[in-house]
């Protein structure tokens, strides 16, 4: 037995020409466009030809980038939205917990707020009646429940939205990623609401972008894709597949990114790389500790050794721009010399999103002399472990004299992503365990969000 | 359309308390409060009097008025038959015309039958008219106005003819003035020349010939009729025959500002 039913059900939206916007009714009249105006010029399916079923009593996630189609399916699974074509079929009274307190009037008081919002989501008098005192310790309001609704806070606003909602007692609870209106006790409050609505054999929609709640809390799951339905089942297949779309789609930003940065720089300083003057771009002479602290893209340097390309490499040795923390990680360097160089330094600085330098090395501090470098050549930076919280890096790549005059040098211009299981802080991140004494317990739990995998 | 006409009467606790909620707010924090109710048409009563009655005294008041239109005397009772019905009517259809839009957080994000907005609107406002009768009452008790019991008993079916219109209206302004923005404006300029149009600040016996076929076809003039004969004037209720005529005419027009609803209430969530 299903409790909701799609069936090639597509949503589509009617975007106007920008002339339409504009239009008054006297404009339309005088110009006698009226019935032009009101055809769309262009159409914009939200939702495209997509069909599930959800069995009732099951709980079903969605999940999917912004305007990938969610919201949109779950207007349409409510009906406050009509398909364009196809079928949604719902059996069983219906809550749905997208806008909360969209009906409260802000100058009566939250009393009367709960019942009339009760009696919109179409409760009677008298069950509201009976489960009021529920509501308001709920929403956790019972010193304010007789104040106007326009001296609430917003977190109070949505905790009261959410409590009348939620005691509708619905066969179907609809869910638009609400879980984010109150405190941590609050957010623990409402998903053991959900799993008191589970163990009764509700069906459950929940709209999220809270992949560990759809691993953990999901019976099914379903990843909308631009409209479309992409994939649907085991909610850690789904979830697996989700995130490894998404970080193959932020590769191609930082990617993307990158190219700018590089481009912007070679703008700023357009040496010919053999030509062997120096740049009348100032140029930052040392490489002290204060530079390298100053956070400002670009490029600059002589080019007597030009870098021609850095890649990043990750455990399987390929090249990209988003990393595991724990996994091998490797900056390739490549270089030309046009005329042969005995006097030279390599350096790689790391800096976080902050710009906090998390750490810097040079060939000349690792106590490597140059010898000689002529035509094409390669460095590799190799790091066996990337202990590196999760967040954004970017990476300084230098050649430059011993002295620090600078032959090419590349400030922020690599971007990655480096991505972790345990959402630990800091800027660096030690190999390390933890023991106790048979004194101290402890189970180890899976309940880290998605990361490496 | 039917079943949804159906449906609407179930929704008749959420109109119920929709309406109590629209009274509560809006004297909510005023001092005065509810006794506003009392206060405004009394105000609008003592302002329009004072100014037809006294700076313009012009053609119907006493004295050097020919003689037809000395039956529109005591003046401020004359006024206050039709104005009472009138401020319910305009106010209604006033705010109409915005409450689509303003309510727009509850048609796109709830479930919720759009066509209750405009109807709440209406029967708050005739709740504001029915607290304006006591006032009505003492006016009329204190000019002794000639009252008979089979003539107040057509009062409540011009009420209800009234409401019937009023709702047809606020469903047609409210339903097309989503795609039509203007048409909050056009409505309140309409309504000061249809306000003027009406036999309400003068008796329809003063009227032109000509305004008088013009002033036939608003349908407004005969509930102003209807009212001014059963509470002011003397002798019996003549003008039922119009009355039930109008009655007719504004289930149909209901009827038609519905379907137009029903057509256009799927465009309501994509457009406010």
């Amino acid at each position: 037995m299903n409790a909701i039913e799609l069936t090639n059900a597509s949503k589509i939206y009617q975007r106007y020409g920008h002339r339409r916007q504009f239009a008054t009714l006297k404009s339309a009249l005088l110009s006698r466009s009226l019935v032009r105006d009101l055809n769309p010029t262009e159409t914009f399916a939200a939702v495209k030809n997509v069909t599930f079923n959800v069995p009732k009593g099951q709980t079903l996630g969605v999940i999917g980038r912004n305007g990938s189609g969610k919201s949109t399916l779950l207007k349409l699974v409510a009906g406050i939205a009509k398909p364009t074509t196809g079928t949604v079929k719902v059996d069983g009274r219906i809550s749905a917990l997208i806008e909360l307190g969209a009906g409260f009037h802000p100058e009566i008081s939250g009393r009367e707020n709960v019942f009339i919002n009760g009696i919109m989501l179409g409760l009677t008098k008298r069950e509201i009646t009976r489960r009021f005192d529920e509501i308001v310790e709920f929403a956790e309001l019972q010193e304010f429940i007789d104040a106007p609704v326009k001296n609430y806070s917003s977190g109070m606003y949505m905790r009261l939205g959410f409590a009348v909602a939620i005691h509708v007692d619905p066969d179907v609870l609809l869910v638009d990623e609400v879980l984010a209106v109150g405190d941590e006790g609050f957010t623990h409050k409402c998903l053991d609401k959900f799993s008191e609505f589970k163990r009764r054999g509700k069906t459950i929609l929940l709209v999220t972008h809270s992949l560990g709640l759809v691993e953990k809390f999901c019976d099914d799951a379903l990843w909308m894709d631009g409209g479309r339905l992409k994939l649907q089942g085991d909610p850690k297949r789904v979830v697996g597949a989700y995130v490894t779309d998404v970080e193959r789609s932020e590769e191609q930003q930082l990617a993307a990114g990158d190219a700018k940065a590089r481009d912007a720089a070679i703008t700023v300083s357009p040496d010919e790389p053999s030509s062997a003057v120096l740049p009348d771009h100032p140029i930052e002479t040392a490489e002290g500790p204060a530079d390298m602290f100053r956070a400002t893209e670009g490029r600059w340097g002589s080019r007597e050794i030009e870098i021609t390309a850095v890649e990043l490499r990750g455990a399987d040795g390929t090249a990209g721009h988003v990393f595991h923390t724990g996994q091998p990680f490797a900056v390739r360097v490549k270089l030309r010399a046009p005329v042969e160089m005995d006097d030279f330094v390599i350096g790689i600085g790391l800096f976080n999103a902050e710009g906090v330098c998390c750490y810097g090395t040079n060939t000349s501090l690792e106590a490597f002399k140059s010898v000689r470098v002529l035509g094409n050549g390669d460095v590799t930076f190799s790091i066996e472990r990337l202990d590196l919280v999760e967040g954004t890096y970017k990476l300084d790549v230098a050649v430059h004299k011993l002295d620090g005059y600078p032959y090419d040098y590349h400030r922020l211009l690599y971007t990655f992503r480096v991505k972790s299981r345990t959402k630990d802080v800091g800027i660096y991140r030690p190999a390390h365990a933890w023991s106790f004494s048979p004194t101290v317990q402890f189970v180890k739990t899976e309940d880290a969000g998605p990361g490496e995998r | 359309m039917l079943r949804n006409l159906a449906t609407l009467f179930r929704y008749r606790g959420l109109i119920q308390s929709l309406v109590a909620r629209e009274l509560k707010a809006r004297y909510r924090g005023s001092v005065l409060g509810f006794f506003w109710s009392f206060i405004n048409p009394l105000m609008l009563l003592l302002i329009y009097t004072f100014v037809f009655a006294y700076i313009m005294p012009g053609r119907f008041h006493t004295g050097e008025v020919p003689v037809p239109f000395a039956d529109a005397e005591p003046y401020a009772l004359f006024l206050f038959c039709g104005l009472l019905p009138w401020t319910w009517f305009s106010a209604s259809l006033n705010e109409s015309s915005g409450v689509l839009i303003s309510g727009g957080n509850l048609i796109k994000k709830v479930l919720f039958p759009a066509e209750v907005l405009p109807m709440v609107n209406v029967l708050a406002n005739m709740v504001h008219f029915f607290l304006g009768l006591p006032i009505l009452a003492i006016f009329l008790a204190y000019y002794r106005a000639p009252l008979s019991i089979a003539e107040l008993a057509w009062f409540p079916v011009i009420v209800l003819v009234q409401l019937i219109l009023t709702i047809g209206c606020a469903l047609l302004l409210s339903a097309l003035s989503v795609h039509f923005r203007d048409i909050r404006d056009i409505v309140s300029n309409l309504l000061t020349l249809w306000f003027f149009a009406t036999p309400i600040i003068y008796p329809w016996k003063f009227a032109p010939d000509l305004g008088k076929w013009f002033l036939n076809a608003n349908p407004f003039t005969h509930l102003a009729i209807s009212y001014q004969e059963v509470l002011f004037f003397d002798g019996p209720f003549g003008h039922w025959r119009w009355l039930l005529a109008l009655g007719v005419f504004s289930v149909a027009f209901f009827l038609f500002a519905y379907f137009i609803f029903d057509r256009l209430r799927d465009t309501f969530a994509e457009e406010v």
